[in-house]
């Protein structure tokens, strides 16, 4: 099988890569163009470790080839802190300390600011419910749920 | 939480109450809640996990799995998978078998374990000739891609000749169950007493009641959300073996192997792990896959990785608990305990795991009894084989099953005798410290019923009548649980740790424990920053990395705060020493006149004063220096337990049941924990917090499930099993009691780290069968499943 040539948008950023028509968007992210911050943790769309936006919606990469990225603008982890600030709720993450493996972190936060973009103001049974689709094995969610409900105040404040 | 620390502020008067109010402290010393140094390169996808790493040249195993759960070997064919494309080595038994390598060591050297009663058969990386439960190891293919090898890997054609098969601990010991290991004459792998049979005997004799209660603590997995990975290396010049591991020992993972399968020197083995995405146990052991790709590397002369699938992890990771227990309380006419017989059946699957046999007996007997006054205790265990993954240590291994025990025991204890299981908790707490357990250790310090007492108030106990009348009202079943829960702080018990002076005027902290999430990089530059005033950002960290480390024991047991951070608060200490030591001389002044403030000596009374680091260039720099100073501050500091500590606490569960559905909604939690002198809150309430999940994982969701008769796995995906998600679980707010430290070690630490999946699942269990008390139902095995609730109910 020839491999397919994919023009799209990453994290702002035109890009071009030649993937395998068999070929995740998770394993063209990782292997490929080097942003190994989406992670695999089943490859069955089960826990959410290798969450993107695909046109702004939330997806597992794992679900997702590589060539269908084409003209389409995919969003990953590493275009979430703008240089280096970190987004709010990387920090509020981080000052809660609501994670500790480190490995979810990244599908969660990306998770997280997908519900933000479409509700700045999230109850708590919204944010679990929404985060559902994310496992963590580390935390207990408690301060997960926390940071994702502070981060959305602040960003309300802002 | 009332009467407890349970946030950064109240943690921070606590700090102060003990004399921690030098400038510069309040926000990075011991207690504080530091937010995390490693979090940033997490929160950015930054982190370095194995498979993030890159190898030049690598190619990529995948492993030929047993689909039987026991049958014997008759052919293997690879013909077709040697010719696929882009396939590099193909390693079968008779390629394994060849190299001489010994079996994968396991933990046998236990007291109590019953003479002439073991039976240790070996386990190689690769099946000989029989294969013992769905998934063992059978071939090993190495390709250029991943899904190369994944598809020479289905062209394998391994002929078997299927014998019978037992996963079942109810059968696998009768006289007529199949045989694993046939040469042993029964499935019994050992058998295990601790305590005075006769004793017990007669207390039960004497006793007005007897509470009996058969239970079954279900088989589960690990789940870190990182699976398993490996990536072997080969350098023939020099002959060292590499192992980059997802792993949590390095130095006992390349001890055993070093000295057990390859049976080389342990110089010229490595093992090393970059950032770990969760173990909780499991990923502490030699694993078949770990010895193959070191193997297939020394084959090829490339490197060669490994990755677990999801799917993979649950055929092919330890799997864990899985008891079957009759326990037995008698108890006097005023509700007092006075006996307590345990008969335990513990699943170890095909073959021992590295620290399986540990399990069931030298890690459950430490706490047996729990934080109740029981004067006698006898404790029986036969360990069995069943063609089954083997099960091993995760979060407690062994404590979370003895908490079980006696929460379960007393909650039924309180149904039979018609007492509160309030009442009847406080009529046995543990007041009196120390207290002399009858198996042996000594509770040196506690507040059993304190803390119990601060849950209660924390859950609203007082109010839970009106509550549960409010939800019959809307006719649902409301139930309250308490675990009362004991830990017994193991793993190994000394370490080293270095505190390396480095040029760039910055100190090192080499670790030999091992971090997977639990924050050490900065609990313990807290206790750095707090012994020798050195700025936080100036401290590093290494560990899990046997080529920069001497030694080290790793993960497990809740050890690394205790064991750990006393050893690294024992060498910073010494650099104290060492540098007031070296200011007498490079200040010129009398030993009595030297103050150590903030990370500087000064001569009292005189501003002539030297920073540490400013002291180490002058130590090396200096050409002659008397013997009483040390050419450098670095240092290697070292401790050992002498004694145990005895993390403890209390859950409170509220739970409604639905009885229309069995659907259980767990409504709020509270959990108040003693784990000593609290040096970071946040990170220990995560432990607290993330250790509970799992524990009502266990209680409410989870169960490894394999299917009798045909020995295949059920619970072979996330589908199957189920963990629990963000919409399980409530709020756990989290309160520590500080009121009973420890003097078992410098830091006063008691350990946190297991204490959440100790404490858990009785609250769980008990909550639920508190609301189907009416209903007559006495008790119930994990998980409560919606179907297994909604049965009770029918039938009760």
């Amino acid at each position: 099988m020839s491999q397919i040539h994919v023009s799209t948008t990453l994290n702002g950023d035109p890009v071009e890569y030649l993937c395998e028509p068999d070929e995740t968007l998770l394993d063209v992210l990782r292997d490929r163009l080097g942003l190994t911050g989406s992670k695999e943790g089943c490859g069955s769309g089960d826990c959410g470790a290798c969450s993107v936006t695909v046109d702004g919606r939330l997806v597992c990469s794992c679900l997702v080839l590589g060539a269908e990225a084409q003209d389409r603008e995919i969003e990953t982890i590493e275009g979430v802190a703008q240089g280096e600030n970190l987004h709010p709720l990387q920090q509020k993450i981080l000052d809660h300390a609501a994670l500790q493996c480190g490995v979810c972190t990244p599908g969660f936060i990306v998770a997280a600011k997908a519900l933000l973009e479409r509700n700045p103001d999230p109850s708590e049974t919204e944010v679990r419910y929404w985060l559902a689709g994310n496992l963590c094995r580390c935390t207990g969610y408690d301060k997960i749920v926390r940071a994702v409900m502070d981060a959305a105040q602040e960003m309300r404040g802002a | 939480m009332p009467g407890l620390t349970n946030s950064p502020g109240a943690a921070i008067d606590v700090a102060r109450k003990q004399g921690n109010t030098r400038p510069g402290m309040e926000k990075f010393g011991i207690g504080q809640a530091v937010r995390r140094r490693e979090d940033e390169r997490f929160l950015t996808g930054a982190g370095r996990y194995i498979d993030d790493q890159h190898f030049a040249n690598l190619t990529h195993g995948a492993v030929v799995r047993s689909p039987h759960a026991h049958a014997r070997i008759v052919s293997i064919d690879t013909g077709e998978a040697e010719a696929a494309p882009g396939v590099v080595a193909v390693i079968t038994p008779d390629v394994y078998f060849a190299q001489g390598f010994g079996p994968i060591p396991a933990m046998t050297a236990i007291d109590g374990i019953v003479e002439g009663t073991l039976n240790h058969p070996p386990r190689h990386a690769l099946a000989d000739a029989t294969v013992r439960y769905v998934g063992e190891p059978v071939v090993f293919v190495v390709a250029e891609t991943k899904f190369k090898a994944l598809a020479a890997a289905e062209l394998v054609t391994v002929g078997y000749e299927e014998l019978p098969a037992v996963v079942d601990l109810a059968h696998t010991l009768d006289a007529d169950s199949p045989m694993i290991w046939p040469e042993a004459g029964s499935n019994l792998a050992f058998r295990f007493e601790k305590g005075d049979a006769a004793g017990v005997e007669a207390a039960f004799e004497g006793a007005a009641h007897r509470v009996t209660l058969d239970l079954v603590n279900n088989r589960i997995a690990p789940m870190a959300i990182e699976p398993r990975g490996v990536v072997g290396e080969y350098d023939a010049e020099s002959g060292t073996l590499t192992l980059n591991v997802s792993g949590q020992a390095v130095h006992a993972q390349r001890n055993q192997m070093a000295a057990a399968v390859f049976k080389v020197e342990p110089d010229s083995m490595r093992v090393v792990a970059g950032d770990v995405g969760g173990g909780f146990g499991a990923k502490n052991f030699v694993y078949p896959e770990n010895i193959l790709v070191m193997l297939a590397a020394k084959l090829t002369g490339r490197p060669v990785k490994w990755i677990s699938e999801r799917s993979e992890a649950f055929l092919s990771e330890v799997h864990a608990r899985d008891h079957v227990t009759r326990a037995e309380l008698a108890v006097d006419a005023e509700g007092r305990f006075l006996a307590l017989s345990v008969d335990t059946i513990a699943n170890m699957g095909s073959c021992l795991s590295t620290m399986g046999p540990v399990v069931p007996t030298a890690a459950s007997w430490v706490s047996m009894g729990g934080t109740y006054v029981v004067p006698n205790i006898h404790m029986s265990v036969r360990a069995a084989y069943t063609n089954t993954m083997p099960v091993d240590a995760y979060r407690g291994a062994g404590r979370p099953e003895a908490a079980y025990i006696m929460e379960r025991l007393v909650d039924a204890a309180a149904f039979d005798l018609g007492i509160d299981p309030v009442e009847i908790r406080r009529r046995n707490f543990v007041r009196d410290y120390p207290y002399s357990m009858p198996l042996g250790l000594t509770i040196d310090c506690g507040d059993f019923s304190g803390t119990f007492e601060a849950a209660a108030e924390a859950i609203g106990l007082d109010g839970f009548d009106g509550r549960r009348a409010a939800s019959e009202a809307r006719g649902r079943a409301r139930g309250i649980g308490l675990s009362s829960y004991l830990e017994v702080t193991l793993g190994m018990p000394s370490e080293a740790m270095e505190l390396r002076f480095e040029s760039d005027d910055t100190v090192t902290i080499l670790a030999g424990t091992h971090s997977t999430g639990q924050g050490h990089e900065t609990a313990y530059a807290q206790i750095v920053h707090e012994t020798l005033g050195v700025p936080f950002d100036r401290i590093g960290f290494r560990q899990g990395d046997t080529a920069a480390i001497a030694v080290g024991g790793g993960h497990g047991g809740s050890r690394s705060l205790k064991i750990g951070g006393s050893t690294l608060l024992r060498s910073a200490q010494s650099v104290r020493e060492k540098g007031r030591a070296a200011a007498v001389h490079i200040l010129d002044a009398a030993a009595d006149d030297i103050e150590f403030a903030d990370g500087l000596f000064a001569v009292r009374g005189t501003n002539r004063r030297i920073g540490l680091f400013e002291l180490e260039r002058a130590v090396r720099e200096a050409g002659d220096l008397p013997e009483t100073v040390a050419p450098t501050l670095t240092t290697v500091g070292r401790f050992e337990r002498e004694r145990h500590s005895f993390p403890n606490g209390c859950h409170i569960a509220e739970v409604d049941v639905d009885p229309e559905t069995g659907d259980v909604d767990l409504l709020a939690y509270v959990i108040a924990d003693d784990f000593g002198r609290i040096v970071n809150p946040l990170i220990a309430a995560g432990q607290a917090r993330g250790g509970a999940v799992q524990g009502i994982g266990q209680a409410l969701l989870e169960g490894v499930v394999y299917e009798p008769g045909s020995g295949q796995l059920f619970t072979g995906s996330l589908m199957d099993y189920a963990l629990p998600r963000a919409d399980t679980v409530p709020d756990l707010p989290v309160g520590f009691n500080e009121a009973a430290p420890t003097d078992t070690n410098p830091l006063g630490v008691k350990g946190a780290g297991e204490a959440g999946a100790t404490g858990a699942p009785a609250a769980i269990v008990n909550a639920v069968l508190d609301a189907l008390k009416p209903h007559g139902v006495r008790h119930l095995d994990m998980p409560l499943t919606p179907e297994k609730v909604w049965r009770a109910l029918l039938q009760g």
